[in-house]
Parts: structure tokens; sequence; C-alpha cells
């Protein structure tokens, strides 16, 4: 993405920046907070403990991360080739249809060891599959990825509907959703490692998945920057001008691209279906492919970044239930406000406070803005 | 150049500007006598423009004073600077191509809700300008249907239109042909006449030298010297800007032209409207030789550059590299004619040949990211290709000589060293270059011009694109006139500057443009 205005140190561009922008969008926060007549500090008291306090809420706070952090790196790689993959909520629904298919069928003959990594290439594959459409429209007939992602998040939630009420149902259920799977298909929670550190976990849904999205962000980094496809896809994202002179060819690079992102949004669906839910049921993804957006967004679209911001959100929405649930003014509703507010400050207005900082560091920073 | 009687038209007084490190501005003196014109001449970088962009409100200077007729004003933006009386033809129009003349001259100045009664004003006010200046248009000609002199006639007048008595031109001619330049240089003189004052950026030194009355110099954020035209050479200027002595003409011996190397043959281009900018073009390219195709930018060149670099694919014809056609199975891309020999410096470095946001080394091998000495399986060795491009900062002196620093902070010549450096050390048997030193500072220009000379001698086959007729004049071994789409002629490499001229404009174009 352009950094307007020139360049800034490094930990200014990736660490105060971010913070400046985190610390308004609490500060906005907490004027609605206390508007509602409830106090800022109690409530940011609650969010806190809420989401790091104990073994339990850490546990939630990882475990909504580790979602994040899949649907972050998503979104991610499709940015750094100039695509905006809105889709990511649809390709995360259809992943899960893929994870359950597997669970479904070795939950009871294969241990989980054997049942997560099928799942979770059922997962990949599926959520690639969906992205699939897109990226070929988008190479080939130049159709916006974004109109026919979001058009795709709409089409995978009617068709999930559709097989969960008619095919996958579980017969004589009321709810749309599968039976449940049985232990071959559910992923060791991560209670064991943290237990030596005094911290009960208590149901905290936190699992191996967790180790496969920090996996993911280290193989997105290799692949972005240390691989030749990588490198075309920096380019095209780039300028795409200069890569048609290197011969670069692009419908082929999009739509690998695109089936990379896809894939990663699909894997998502491993955490929820075979780390906490055990089940396929309707609504699982629950905005987790928009918050991904948000993730990139606040991340730079690099894999460190990308983790940081994704625990953050998880504070938000671990910190955040917590917080609706002690203080009776504050409403679910007001969550999704202050959720929105960062999202507002750390995504869309990123750059808001740049031009400050850059007059602010520039005397002793770098080069800036050299007019032609 | 001050009497106490008529103060300066414009005086700038120790004008300091700076961006971040970068001290683009200098405490600028600078005295611009009414009713003259005063060249500014200066490398890329050397804060011309920055200068100019303080006088026309773009830029906020850290300090010093500017004074318009002896009074100091504020020119806080461009509106202040209108009102200021000083107005400004860029060097890339800022027109509404599908508006009038007289639309584009109203726009901005339209004066009330309703259009007719400004339209009847501005009519009579053009009428007006136009007969006191000379500068016969058309009001009701759409602009994208004017050739681009009349085009950049219409920004004059937008200018006179808002009652502009200093006029500041930005490389006015870049894109004209030598008779248009004549024409605009005409029209000029005829403003100095009626007293208007012309301020005229430039890199053409044989142009100050014809028109200007003063030339101040500028080199790195410094007005280093101003002086009387009549008592200059364009030796001592280029001193000036550069800080050195510097060969202004390029020293080569006869070419030894060897077999045919890159054959073109009845070559035809259609752009993405399906207007044919490559007319079915023939011609060839030795060994050891530099062909330069001349012509007024916009006449097919850069189409027919792209559609033998494969970017572009032609509609017909044939093009072929030591006797083989490519894409004779029909695929043409870029990768593939890399892969017969030929290499590319496109025209337009900043949008083709380079990706700015990218660390120079990761440039270097722009292209060739396929080759497999830059590859480990299908990872990126970081370490050769940091290494390469090490070597060709050293060997082409690109300055500041960091391979990772991002290729947006070097200034235009060292991006082109980098994309030249990159081609060329690819040894191919054929290279095409496209306006080898636009934006480029003399100093780069006669590096530049000088490694393409030793490829040449070194048994190469160069096809070389420029709108600036001395460039090509100076270092073709043979020269193809382009004009809308066809190659017109084949003068001679030392025809009179006139002649080609001539073909360039196209003999029926040239008619309409006078």
């Amino acid at each position: 993405m352009s950094a307007p205005f020139g360049q800034l140190p490094r930990w200014v561009d990736y660490g105060l920046l971010p913070f400046i922008n985190l610390v308004v969008a609490f500060l906005v926060s907490g004027l609605v907070v206390l508007f509602i007549g409830a106090s800022p500090l109690e409530a940011i008291n609650y969010m806190v403990t809420g989401a790091l306090g104990s073994g339990e809420g850490l546990g939630f706070t990882l475990y909504y991360a580790t979602s994040f952090i899949f649907t972050g790196l998503s979104v991610a790689v499709a940015f750094h080739c100039g695509l905006f993959n809105i889709g990511g909520e649809g390709q995360v629904y259809v992943g899960g249809l893929g994870v359950a298919l597997v669970a479904l069928a070795l939950d009871r003959i294969m241990p989980w060891y054997v049942t997560a990594p099928l799942a979770a290439a059922a997962g990949f594959a599926f959520g690639a599959a969906w992205a699939l459409v897109p990226a070929w429209l988008q190479a080939k007939r130049g159709s916006h990825i974004v109109i026919t992602t979001i058009m795709f998040n709409f089409i995978a939630a009617s068709l999930m509907v559709y097989l969960l009420v008619n095919v996958m149902k579980q017969p004589g259920s009321m709810s749309p959703q599968t039976r449940l799977f049985e232990s071959g298909a559910l992923l060791p929670r991560l209670g064991f490692l943290f237990s030596p550190l005094g911290l009960d976990l208590g149901t905290a849904p936190l699992n191996v998945s967790f180790f496969l999205a920090l996996a993911s962000g280290f193989l997105v980094w290799v692949l972005v920057w240390r691989t030749r496809f990588g490198y075309e896809i920096r380019t095209i994202g780039a300028n795409p001008t200069a890569a048609a002179y290197a011969g670069i060819r692009y419908g082929r690079t999009v739509v690998i691209t695109m089936l990379i992102s896809g894939g990663l949004a699909g894997l998502m669906a491993l955490n929820v279906l075979l780390g906490d839910h055990g089940k396929l049921q309707i609504e699982f993804p629950s905005g987790a492919g928009f918050v991904g957006i948000a993730v990139a967004l606040m991340g730079r679209s690099h894999p460190v970044g990308i983790v940081l911001a994704a625990i953050l959100f998880g504070i938000l929405y671990q910190g955040g239930a917590e917080l609706a649930f002690w203080v009776p003014n504050i409403t679910r509703e007001m969550i999704v406000l202050i959720q929105g507010l960062v999202i507002l400050f750390a995504g869309a207005l990123e750059y808001m406070f740049r031009p400050a900082l850059v007059r602010l560091f520039a005397p002793r920073g770098a080069a800036v803005l050299r007019p032609a | 150049m001050t009497s106490p009687t008529t103060p300066p038209a414009i005086e700038l007084v120790g004008i300091d500007k700076r961006f971040g490190a970068v001290h683009a501005n200098k405490s600028i003196d600078l005295s611009i006598a009414r009713g003259t014109i005063h060249g500014i001449v200066g490398e890329n970088g050397a804060g011309k423009s920055t200068l100019m962009s303080i006088l026309y409100g773009f830029y906020q200077a850290d300090a010093g004073e500017i004074r318009v007729g002896g009074a100091p004003v504020a020119i806080t933006d461009s509106q202040a600077a209108i009102r200021a009386g000083i107005g400004m033809v860029h060097q890339h129009f800022m027109l509404v191509e599908n508006f009038t003349v007289l639309e584009n001259v109203m726009l901005g100045a339209e004066g009330g809700v309703l259009l007719r009664r400004g339209t009847a004003a501005a009519r009579a006010e053009l009428k007006r300008i136009e007969r006191e200046y000379g500068l016969d248009i058309d009001p009701d000609a759409v602009v994208e249907e004017l050739p681009v002199g009349l085009q950049q006639r219409v920004e004059i007048l937008k200018a006179l239109y808002r009652g502009a008595e200093i006029l500041i031109l930005d490389e006015p001619t870049g894109v004209l042909t030598p008779a248009e330049a004549d024409h605009l240089f005409k029209i000029l003189g005829q403003l100095r006449a009626q007293g208007k004052t012309i301020v005229l950026i430039t890199h053409k030194l044989r142009e100050i030298l014809a028109v200007t009355d003063n030339v101040s110099v500028m080199r790195r954020g410094e007005m280093v010297a101003t002086r009387k035209t009549a008592e200059t050479s364009a030796e001592e200027l280029a001193e000036l800007m550069v800080g050195r002595r510097v060969l202004l003409h390029v020293e080569k011996g006869p070419a030894h032209p060897g077999p045919v190397v890159l054959s073109v043959e009845k070559l035809t281009v259609r752009d993405a409207r399906g207007v044919t900018m490559v007319d079915g073009v023939s011609f060839d390219v030795r060994a050891g030789e530099i062909v330069g195709i001349a012509g007024v930018a916009g006449n097919g060149q850069s189409e027919l550059l792209e559609a033998i670099a494969g970017i572009r694919r032609p509609s017909a014809g044939t093009i072929r590299v030591n006797g083989e056609a490519l894409g004779a199975d029909g695929r043409l891309d870029p990768a593939r004619v890399r892969a017969s020999g030929l290499a590319h410096v496109p025209e337009d470095r900043h949008h083709m040949g380079l990706v700015l946001s990218f660390e120079e080394n990761e440039n270097a091998i722009l292209g060739y990211q396929t080759d497999p000495k830059y590859l480990k399986g299908p990872l990126l060795d970081i370490d050769a290709i940091r290494a390469d491009a090490r070597a060709k900062i050293e060997r082409y002196d690109i300055r500041p000589p960091d391979c990772r620093l991002r290729t947006a902070n070097f200034s235009g010549g060292n991006q082109q060293k980098i994309v030249l450096s990159r081609e060329i050390e690819r040894d191919p048997a054929v290279l095409l270059v496209g306006q080898p030193t636009r934006g480029v500072d003399i100093g780069a220009i006669e590096f530049i011009h000088k490694r393409l000379v030793a490829l040449r001698d070194a048994g190469k086959a160069i096809l070389l694109v420029s709108v600036e007729l001395d460039e090509i004049r100076s270092l073709a071994d043979r020269i193809l006139v382009m004009f809308a789409g066809r190659i017109v002629g084949t003068p001679p490499a030392d025809a009179d500057e006139q002649e080609i001229g001539l073909m360039m404009a196209g003999i029926e174009a040239r008619e309409a443009a006078e």
C-alpha cells in the first residue's frame, strides 16, 4: 500500500502510529461510555481483566485471535497482489464444509492427528475453490474482485443454509447443524501448556490450530518476501504495468494468489469446528472474515503485524463479552461500536495522524517527498 | 537589472525550503526584470520545480519573501498566485480534454450560476486577448482534437484570461515539434513586447540561448549564477549546472554495421480503442549500429517499442531476431522476447521500468526474476541478488550506493542507470531504448550516451526512440522519422534539423498547425 507523504522511521510507522490510532479509538469509545452514564475506567478495567486477567479469559482471547490470524493473512496475501478480497466470510463458510465432510467421514475411525491434517487440507481446498470463480472472473474478464467476492459471500450463505437444512442436518434435530463430531475429529486444547504457568484455561477452546495459524504466518512471510512467486505477486500489486513489462502473467498470478487467499480463510474453519463447536452449524464464521480485513489493514499486511492485530481483536472480542456481561448499561451493540471505532481509526483513518508525525520526525528522519 | 524607477516583476529574497533532510532551496535570491524572458536551468533535483511551486503557491517557503512589483505578497495557494498576476503553464497540461477551448478557459471563472452571460463575456474577452497577442485559435474547438502545440496555447490563454502579468512555463517544448517550438517562442516574444514577464524553465540549453534575455542556474538547491544570455555559452551553463566540465557532444567513431539482427516487417499495432498506432512499419537494425526513431511524442513510437518487446500484441506483421520470428507459435510475451536475446529500456521508467516502492536490488532483477542464478528452487537467492545489485551499482556509479534503498528515493538519473544496468548487463543481441535521458541530469546523460555507444561498438544492435531530436542526431547512425504511425523519412544522420523537423511534422499536418 502506498504511504503518503514520505518515509518515517520504521518504529514510528509500525509501532507509534498504530498505537496512537488505538489510543484515539479508545478515547472516543470512552466518551461514548461516559455518555451512556457508565465509567470509562471501570469499563476498560472489565475489558482488560476479562480478556487477559485469567487463564480462561486469555484462552478465549487467543482462540479468537487464531481465527483472525487466518482471515487476516488471507486478506493480506491478496492485498499484496493489489486484490481486495472481501470474500473471506464466504470462503471460511465453504471451507467449513470441507472440514466438516472430512470430520464426519473419519471421526469414528481415525485419531485426531490423522483427521486434522486431512480436514485442514479440505478446508483449504474448499476455501480456495470458493475464491476461484471471482479470481477467474477478475483475471480473464476484469470483473472487479470486490464486487464478485461480496456476491460470493451471499451465495455461500445461501448454499450452506440449503445444505445444512436439507442435506447435512441430523435427522430428528430441530437446528440446522450436523451431528456432533466424535473424539477422532476434535483438536486437543492447550490447557496442558498453560497449567505449568499456573493458568487454568477452563472451558476456553484454545487449541492446536493456534500453532497452525502461527506457522501459516511464517509461510506467508516466506511466500511473499522470499519466493519468486511472491516477488511476482508484489510486482503486480505495486505496479501492474511494470509486471507486464517484466513478463509476469497477470491472470495466472491473480488466480493462484486468490486460491492461496481463499485457502487461508478456509483454514479458519478448523479452529472453530474441530477446536470449539464440534459440529458444522449455520453462520459459524460470525463475521470473522470481515474482521480479517481490519486485522490485515492494522497489521500492514505483514504477518507479525497481523498476529499482533489479531490478538488485539481477540482482546476486544473476549473483553467486550465480559464487559457486556458485567455492566448492564453496556450492551452487546456497544461492544460492536467500540470494535467499529477501532476499525475506523486503525483501518480506515490509518493515515490521519501520519502527516503530523512526518512533520515531527522529518527533520531527523530520512529523505521526504522530493518534488520532480 | 533593477532600476530605481521600475521595480522588478518578481523578486525572491532568501527563499528557503526543506523537505526533511533534503534542503531543496537554500536561501535563494532572484530578481526578474519586467518585460523580459528569464530562463532557469538546472539538473533534476536542483530545486527549480520547488522554487516555482513556491512562487505558484503549491508549497510554502520556510523562510524568505516574495515581492511582486516591489510589494511583498503572501502566496498561500494558487488562487493567491493568480491574484498576484502569476500564471503557470504546466509541463503536463491541465485541460479538460472533451471541453471546448472556451470552456477550458472559463473553467474556475465561470461568473455566476447560469453560464450564458459568463460565456458571452468570456468569448469577448478571449477575442480581445487573441487579437492583442496574436494567439490565433478557434474558441469552439474541442481540446482533444487540437494538436499538442495548440493545446499548449490554450494553457497560455487560460493564464492570460486570468490576468497573468507573469507567466511561468515549465519545460514547455518537451511535447512540441521543432516548428511548434519555434512558434511558441514567437508567441513568447510577442508577450514580452506587450510587457509581460516570462519565466522559462527548461533543460534545453539551446532554447535558453535562443529566446531568453537572462538566465539563472541552479545547482543542489542553490542559485549559483545569473548571466545575461548574450554573454554566456552552452558550455559555461552546463559547467555551472553540473559543477564540472561536461561533454555536450557524444564522441563516437563511425559505425561498422554487421548482419541484420532485428528485422521488423509490415508491423501494424492498434491500441485498445482500435485506432491504428503503427501502420505497416518495416525496417532492419544491424549489429553494431544505432538506429534512431525520431518523431513527436504520440506518433506510434511507444506502441512500436512495446510491440517489439512483446508487451503489446501487433495485429499484423513479423518481428525477427537473428532471423527467427518472434511469437511464431502465436504466443508473444515479454518473457519469451527476452529469452530470444532482446532487452528493453522502456520509455517510462516510473510506470514500466521500475517498481518504485521496491528496494533497488529487487528492481535489478525485474524481468529476469526467473533466471536460475537469482533463485534457489522456488526461493529467491537474496544473497546472489544483492551481490549482483551491488556489482551493478559499482559499475554504473549509481548513487547512493545502497542496494536496499527504496527505488523512489533515487534521483531520475540514478533510476535510469538502474534500468540501463539491468538491461545492458544481460549482454543482449538487441537493445530497445526509449527516451534514455528523459528527466535525467546532464552528468548522467553523458554517462548513458557513452554506454550506449560502447554497446554499439561491442557489436550490438540498438533501436533508439527519443523525442529529443538532438539526442537522435548525436547518437544514431541511421535515422527513421515516424509520423502518424508510419515511417515518413530516412534522413541521413547528418541531415540538418530543419529537414528532420519538417518530416516530424508531416507535410499536411504542418500546414494545419500553422
